[in-house]
């Protein structure tokens, strides 16, 4: 078993007309997702990659029994596509948009509130590649052949850092179990710890690498919830040791603006609690082959 | 975006908080009229620089008459002014803010952030005004209030009310600071504000409330529906390379080191630049050319390493993914013929089609260094720098 995703689970792919989401539509399917459907307003009655398009999420929802979603909508609505998809009962929903308004995600994060513990929908991203279960399913836009199917659980905001690191992994004949983008926004769906409590559950994951960034409060909050909930072993890489204070770095949440977002910070917080850090991104494979 | 203290102050006075007479101006003899247009007797002459700090670095003056202000802005104008957050490249000069002197009785300290620990917006205010706030929180921790709003709702009166009667505000104020807060959330909500801040927002002796600096930093991501507030950006602020990368959709810091960097991804970029470090370089910029690595992107991104002065070699790092190696040294070759490099070049790529990709690198003839790991890649550019410095055939080195 894999968190979030198996080969059965039904995905729907909001925006799905647009060039990149027809892209990765075709790129999910030939991994072996089970897409169900799309959705757009007003294209209704087509179908893009065999599978048919609806006007909304709850219709998707109610021809085709659709439990995940991915997001492709552009920034200035992906926020109303996900509320969408919250309400319209999908449990598992990934958004790959790069570029929505931190206020809309505030709201986003609040609207999903409205539903009780077990009913609310799980986000991840925006921002992010996606979630794959190596031999199962892709729900995203991460290439699937560079990783191997095994027991190593990859969280991370960061996407072409995560390849990395599943290459190496590779390179090394390991595999992994889940890898699960949480992206590079300030406000966003799920945090480290919330992706961490799903593996500590998880049957097939043995050990856990997490791949932090500079700026925000996640990683200091995963190393506590590390310590006092966390029995598996647990790498760590944090980039932008180089990075100067008070600056963007492509990511819009990768600004070290309070005590505790440095690298250097989050390497000692994440040390303390226990974590093994990896010096640096070129041996983050060996370093979680060193824990196995 | 950052605005103008001036243009901050404005957009609040709109929002319903109170402000001191001012005026904008754009060289001295306009700074002395706009000062006796407003009448009184004392003025401060404020730097209008995207940046904090701007009293200690000399960028704000208070003058009592004609001649000092003639003088204040001509100490100011074309200049750059240099504070602890500017960098030693300093911001320049360009216009100053004359504002009517007044009488304080005491100063206070607001906030308002997008607090990423409560995913909410959090007031952050202190009686301990005109100190920085990260002084204030390491000298005078327990003067700092703080409230986060429920978005659904917004900012209560109660909270306000809290914070005034916390902040020790007197009595008879305490509705003015109420009103003050609101307007402030709701400027910071309405305009899809990332930050507010004044500092310091004085109390009057004559019982006002007045915000006597103003910042505020907008969103990037939401200006599409703040036309009005894309207008106010002000390229003058910003680091020339910086806003052509912006313009170019490239994501560009630059930084003091010499070997530049090319790389697919934020975090992969930050990685990159750590590696370099280990190796024994400085990088001289973050560079993240996005998912698609096409020729053009390419070009334009080597172009626009290179134009910085100080990059003595170039280490290109590319994860290619859904893009294909060999697509990717296609790129790289047409950007190097295109464009005329005349410091070492590293190239590493990984992923899909690893091995066509390298042979397209070996066989176009150009003088690639080529590596297949993250850490080999930046020795090999930390070591053709250091190689070239000492055979003396860097071409730029001492520029």
């Amino acid at each position: 078993m894999s968190i979030f995703l198996d080969t059965e689970t039904k995905v729907i792919v909001q925006g799905i007309t647009g060039r990149m989401a027809r892209f990765h539509t075709k790129d999910m399917i030939d991994y072996g997702t089970n897409v169900v459907g799309g959705v757009v307003p007003g294209k209704s009655g087509e179908t893009v990659e065999g599978v048919p398009v609806f006007n909304t999420v709850k219709d998707a929802v109610a021809e085709t029994g659709a439990e995940a979603s991915l997001v492709f909508v552009p920034p200035p609505f992906a926020a109303d596509s996900i509320m969408e998809a919250a309400d319209a009962g999908i449990n598992y929903c990934v958004c790959i948009t790069d570029g929505i308004p931190a206020q809309d995600m505030i709201r986003v994060k609040r609207y999903m509130r409205r539903y009780s513990r077990e009913k609310r929908m799980v986000l991840t991203g925006p921002n992010c590649a996606g979630t794959i279960s190596p031999g199962k399913a892709l729900l995203g836009i991460m290439p699937g052949h560079i990783y191997l199917e095994g027991n190593v659980g990859i969280v991370g905001r960061s996407g072409t850092l995560g390849y990395e690191a599943a290459a190496q992994l590779k390179e090394l004949g390991f595999g992994v179990s889940t890898s699960v983008g949480i992206g590079g926004d300030p406000i966003n769906g799920s945090s480290f710890k919330d992706i961490l409590e799903r593996f500590e559950h998880d049957e097939q994951t043995r050990v856990i690498a997490l791949i932090g960034e500079i700026g925000g409060p996640q990683e200091a909050e995963a190393a506590e919830y590390i310590r006092d909930h966390i029995t598996k072993p647990v790498v760590a890489y944090v980039a932008g040791l180089t990075a100067p204070k008070g600056r963007t770095m492509g990511h819009a949440g990768a600004i070290i603006s309070a005590f505790g977002e440095s690298a250097s910070e989050k390497v000692e917080i994440l040390s303390s609690a226990g974590v093994t850090v990896a010096e640096n991104p070129a041996i983050i494979g060996k370093t979680i082959a060193s824990v196995m | 975006m950052d605005i103008h203290e001036y243009q901050a102050k404005d957009i609040l006075s709109n929002f319903g908080v109170e402000i001191a007479p001012g005026a904008l101006a754009y060289s001295p003899e306009q700074a002395t009229y706009r000062a006796r247009e407003m009448g009184g007797d004392k003025w401060v002459v404020k730097a209008q620089v995207h940046a904090g700090g701007r009293g200690k670095a000399g960028g704000v003056k208070l003058c009592s008459n004609d001649q000092e202000i003639q003088k204040a802005c001509e100490d100011m104008f074309g200049k750059k002014l240099i504070t602890h957050q500017t960098g030693p490249q300093g911001r320049g000069i360009y216009r100053v803010y004359v504002e009517a002197g007044v009488p304080i009785a005491r100063e206070i300290y607001l906030g308002l952030v997008l607090d990423r620990s409560t995913q909410r917006v959090m007031i952050v205010a202190s009686g301990e005004g005109g100190m920085e706030i990260e002084d204030i929180s390491m000298e005078k921790p327990e003067s700092i209030v703080r409230s986060t709003v429920e978005p659904a709702v917004g900012l209560q009166d109660f909270q306000a009310r809290e914070i005034a009667f916390e902040l020790g505000i007197e009595e008879k104020m305490v509705q003015q600071m109420v009103r003050t807060l609101k307007a402030c959330y709701r400027a910071f909500r309405d305009l899809d504000a990332t930050m507010v801040e004044i500092n310091p927002l004085v109390i009057t002796h004559d019982d006002r409330i007045i915000a006597l600096d103003a910042k505020m930093t907008f969103d990037d991501n939401a200006l599409f529906r703040h036309p009005n507030i894309s207008e106010l950006r002000d390229k003058s602020q910003e680091d020339p390379r910086e806003s052509r990368a912006a313009d170019r959709g490239l994501s560009y810091v630059g930084l003091e080191g010499n070997i530049g960097c090319i790389v697919n991804g934020a975090g992969l970029a930050m990685a990159t630049m750590d590696t370099i470090k280990l190796a024994g370089g400085e990088p001289a910029n973050f560079l993240d050319i996005g998912g698609g690595a096409t020729p053009d992107r390419v070009a334009k991104a080597f172009r626009l390493v290179l134009s910085d002065q100080s990059v003595q070699a170039v280490l290109v790092n590319i994860f290619a993914g859904i893009n294909r190696c060999d697509w990717v040294a296609e790129g790289v070759v047409t950007a190097l013929k295109e464009v005329k490099v005349d410091v070492p070049v590293i190239v590493r790529l990984a992923g899909t089609n690893v091995e066509e990709g390298q042979r397209i690198l070996a066989q176009s003839g150009l003088p690639i260094i080529r590596a297949s790991t993250l850490m080999e890649a930046a020795e090999r550019a930390v070591g053709a720098w250091q190689n070239d410095l000492k055979q003396g055939t860097n071409v730029r080195a001492g520029k």
